[in-house]
């Protein structure tokens, strides 16, 4: 009746998982009660859950972000704790199985369930706003993709509870992750959840370049588009050719272990080698899925703070091109310890370095930027110029490891671990905290605390060098990764000072945490009520903050490279908005529980796969089926927002911009 | 995890009195990758370093920069000229792409002969004949097979100083990595795959070596000594070995190959002639001993 699901599922004996699953229903459970008695399950169901609009998909994406950051970092605490205690004759206070359920569990959650999503999540809300338009081009399915997202990581915090995590590292080599040595139900954990997941990514990177490709506002042309829609399109575009690559390799993997296949098995003929060239075919543009919205992160910042425009836009999306098509050329750096030989370790590693150019010129690019400029120093100028001094010193160590001869010596080894955590902090988490903070007043009508916004920042880039140089150094002594017993008692102090560093990053998301409770709080003192609290470049600065669901009343008219710029100092200098256009009633997609059903029958699904309850599995599946032929079903998916109402909300606009841009032709 | 390295424990009995003699005077000493006692070593540690150097020699002014720029540039400094319309200059964009293209041309040649110079299956240039040595990694310890001396040793490496290494390796369960830090060069060992790595020590001492890829539970106890003596007293302990170690054979390499880990040093006296390639091809010896289900509950 329950296939493999027993009583013994769930870890009475182990106080960690089981204490830490408690206080996570409770918490859950608790919410949810103060939620109702609030009465605000009425407007978090239409106005988030079901909601079709991008902002607050967006948002949900990143709140998903924030919770899984903060499941992740407890990972990576327990293990540098675990790392400083277990060293000579101790054996620390976790077990190998639990330990490496724990490394596990911190990469798979990291890179899929907060890189990911916050990516995401800033491409959802601003892409469409950037652009002029007023939604993504399949707005449900949009809504579908976070769902399928926040199912995968359900399941991941359910192995918790539930079982148990892959004990395989997160990206499940086999023939370890085979049946053969891993029997347990861990792996299918990490197999199931990464499909759901992956199914939900890959259709918005389809939803995205439809979005960029096809609903621009009149006028932006394709070299109109901010910086910010070019890596989002590039980046989309490899989640398209990537992603699938992923689902297909997980999906031989469960061949392998639901039906006896032998593709990356021992016996059989079967081939692990394989899996290792497939993953990282998927692998490797993955970190430039990640990277790439993050460099267009900082484009924006770099031009708004600097109060001049993005020096050489053309050589910037150039780059970004480069990079897109170069990343998937370059897999095989990831185990040159392979053996390929000479002449292919050579190529792929020079291949991996031609990277460096057009990255080192996206970094020239924001320096001279800020070359002329007017710098100002809010908090995402703080994480720019902290990422560009992070990040040369993180590619120097990259490029270092794309080197064969020196790969051989620190591949696999904790300098390999220092190397990626510093361009994954230093340049993807950096550019998530810059985002956060640029956007937030965008999002919710009032900015972030400053000042803790800067305690914020000193934690992550002091916090950072203390967590992660030690690591370079003990990568040098021969450390090598996944460690759960320390063998040399002489690398006890760097490991402190690792766990320091881990301990201070760990202040920084506390803060982060305080800095917003503090910001609602006193978002009276804070309020934007211009819509462009930065003095901005791009449109999404034009509307309101928030904006309507709508973004536009009419689609803007773009003429130039920074169409809201260009706009408002024609504004300003003729102290005079464009003719009042002539309104017209707006069609929006209507709200849809699709997503979060069809959610909710893929989590069933996939749970009962994981468990080999096949009835359930079957159920889950018809279900989730069953909510999209209703869908198909539905006579009306978008209402009309009447003319009146759109033409007195453009009004108000108006009245403010006129206000908002006479006070900055005082100013300047 | 704890229990299973109890198996561990019956092999305790190995002959490792024979080494600690000759070892007292040298102590373990690990400085890693940057203390290499070897040509292989030696020449890999070169090319990080005069990298890291090319790239400090772009990076540090570039770091420079950007602080003073952003510092000059700042709003409320009135010396500094504020350009709100520049955003284009051929001359800087000429530089700011030949910068990191020259950087990477020098890099990329660098590349290219190293990675020809250092691959790992090329045999070293040397006029001492090789030492073959067959390396093994099991669940969780390292069996090494010296097919010309008709010994074996688990988790300890004995080789003679200033003698090319010629390694074949393969894996009877799933992927490590051979690694001595200071040797140089790791590689993978992959069941039923033979990978290449030629090495060299010429400095005598006791070295630590380590698996590199993570393999399970008992992983961190894959620890061995790589032990480099002088030629002679290689040859004595290949003889004295063979004078007083046990057999590896079917039976016992079936012993040998249950799960255990932090593994003391032991050593086989003879070796049963092709187990490297039975394990290489087959993973396991032939004939494939068959397994009760009352040895698995006494192992």
């Amino acid at each position: 009746m329950f296939g493999k699901l027993t009583w013994d599922a769930i870890p009475f004996d182990e106080p960690i998982p089981l204490v830490t699953s408690l206080v996570v229903i409770l918490a859950v459970v608790g919410t949810g009660i103060w939620v109702w008695r609030k009465g605000w399950w009425p407007a978090l169901w239409h106005g988030y859950i079901t909601s079709t609009d991008h902002k607050k998909i967006g948002i949900m994406y990143i709140v998903l972000a924030l919770l899984m950051l903060v499941r992740g970092f407890a990972d990576a605490i327990m293990m540098r704790a675990q790392q400083s205690l277990a060293i000579g004759a101790s054996q620390g206070y976790l077990p190998p199985d639990h330990y490496n359920q724990i490394f596990s569990a911190h990469g798979t959650i990291m890179i899929f369930f907060v890189a990911m999503p916050f990516v995401i999540g800033f491409m959802n809300f601003a892409v469409p706003l950037q652009l002029g338009v007023r939604d993504v081009a399949f707005p449900t399915m949009n809504n579908v993709s976070f769902w399928l997202t926040a199912s995968g990581a359900l399941l991941v915090n359910l192995s918790l509870f539930i079982g148990e995590f892959a004990r395989t590292g997160w990206l499940a080599f086999p023939p370890l992750s085979e049946k053969e040595f891993s029997p347990g139900v861990g792996v299918d954990y990490y197999l199931v959840a990464l499909q759901i997941s992956g199914v939900g990514t890959l259709l918005t990177g389809v939803n995205f370049v439809t979005t960029i490709l096809k609903t621009r506002a009149p006028g932006m042309s394709y070299l109109r588009m901010p910086v910010f829609c070019w890596t989002s399109l590039a980046s989309n575009l490899l989640i398209i050719a990537a992603f699938p690559v992923l689902t297909v390799t997980l999906a031989l993997l469960m061949l392998d272990r639901y039906l006896g296949f032998h593709f990356f098995t021992n016996d059989g003929g079967g081939n692990s080698m394989l899996y290792m060239n497939l993953i990282w075919v998927w692998g490797h543009p993955e970190v430039y899925i990640l990277v790439l919205p993050a460099f267009g992160i900082f484009s924006e910042v770099a031009a708004t703070f600097s109060g001049k425009p993005l020096f050489g836009y053309r050589s910037m999306v150039f780059a970004t091109l480069a990079i897109c098509i170069i990343s998937f050329c370059v897999w095989l750096h990831h185990f040159f310890t392979m053996g390929a030989g000479a002449n292919v370790n050579a190529i792929f590693g020079i291949a991996s370095m031609i990277i460096g150019i057009p990255t080192g010129v996206k970094i020239y690019n924001w320096l001279f930027t800020m070359y002329g400029g007017r710098v100002r120093f809010n908090v995402p100028m703080y994480y720019l110029i902290g990422f560009m001094l992070t990040f040369v010193l993180g590619g120097l160590t990259g490029v270092l490891l794309a080197i064969p001869a020196v790969d051989f010596l620190v591949h696999n080894s904790l300098f390999l671990v220092a190397h990626f955590h510093h361009v994954i902090i230093g340049g993807v988490v950096f550019a998530i905290m810059a985002g956060y903070t640029y956007w937030f007043p965008k999002a919710f009508g009032f900015t972030l605390d400053e000042r803790l916004g800067k305690a914020i920042f000193w934690c992550w880039f002091i916090g950072f060098h203390l967590a992660f140089m030690p690591l370079y150094v003990l990568g040098f002594w021969g450390a090598t990764r996944r460690m759960q017993h320390i063998p040399d008692a002489s690398w006890a102090p760097w490991l402190n000072v690792a766990f320091f560093g881990a301990a201070i990053i760990g202040l920084g998301i506390a803060l982060t945490v305080v800095q917003l409770l503090y910001s609602i709080k006193t978002r009276d003192q804070r309020r934007d009520v211009t819509g462009d609290p930065w003095d901005g470049r791009t449109l999404e600065w034009l509307t309101l903050s928030p904006p309507p669901h709508y973004n536009f009343a009419v689609l803007p008219d773009v003429h130039g490279e920074e169409a809201y710029w260009t706009r408002k100092q024609t504004a300003i200098k003729e102290d005079r908005l464009i003719d009042e256009p002539n309104y017209q009633p707006i069609e929006m997609p209507i709200d849809t529980p699709t997503g979060v059903i069809c959610a909710l029958f893929a989590s069933i699904c996939g749970f009962a796969v994981i468990w080999h309850i096949w009835w359930l599995a079957i159920l889950g599946l018809i279900g989730a089926f069953a909510i999209f032929v209703w869908y198909a079903w539905q006579d009306e998916h978008e209402h009309i927002i009447p003319v009146d109402e759109v033409r007195e909300n453009a009004r108000e606009r108006r009245r403010i911009r006129m206000e908002h841009l006479h006070s900055l032709s005082q100013s300047t | 995890m704890v229990p299973r390295s109890r198996a561990g424990l019956r092999f305790l009995g190995g002959k490792t009195g024979l080494l600690a003699g000759l070892a007292v005077p040298l102590a373990a000493c690990n400085r890693g990758i940057l203390d290499p006692v070897g040509p292989v070593g030696g020449a890999e540690k070169t090319i990080l370093i005069n990298s890291t150097a090319i790239m400090l020699a772009i990076i540090i002014p570039t770091m420079l920069a950007t602080v003073a720029f952003a510092w000059w540039f700042r709003r409320g400094n009135n010396k500094a000229e504020y350009r709100p319309d520049w955003e284009y200059s051929g001359a800087i964009e000429m530089v700011v792409w030949g910068i990191p293209v020259l950087t990477i041309m020098l890099l990329g040649g660098i590349t290219w002969i190293s990675s020809h110079d250092l691959e790992p299956s090329k045999p070293l240039d040397s006029p001492v004949k090789p030492l073959t040595v067959e390396v093994v990694s099991l669940d969780w310890k390292w069996l090494f097979i010296y097919p010309d001396q008709g010994v074996a040793t688990v988790n300890q490496l004995v080789v003679p100083a200033g003698t090319p290494l010629n390694l074949k390796l393969t894996s009877a369960t799933v992927w490590n990595s051979f690694f001595v830090p200071q040797f140089g060069s790791m590689i993978y060992t992959m069941p039923r795959m033979t990978t290449r790595l030629n090495l060299q020590a010429d400095r005598q001492g006791i070295y630590d070596g380590l698996s590199s890829h993570f393999s399970g539970d008992g992983f961190p106890g894959m620890q061995f000594k790589a032990h480099v003596v002088p030629p002679e007293q290689f040859a004595a302990w290949a003889n004295g070995a063979r004078s007083n170690g046990l057999a590896l054979d079917a039976k016992s390499y079936a012993d040998l190959s249950k799960p255990s880990s932090y593994v003391k040093p032991m050593t086989y006296g003879t070796v049963t002639p092709g187990l490297f390639n039975a394990i290489a091809t087959k993973g396991g010896p032939p004939p494939l001993p068959p397994v009760p289900p009352a040895t698995e509950q006494g192992g």
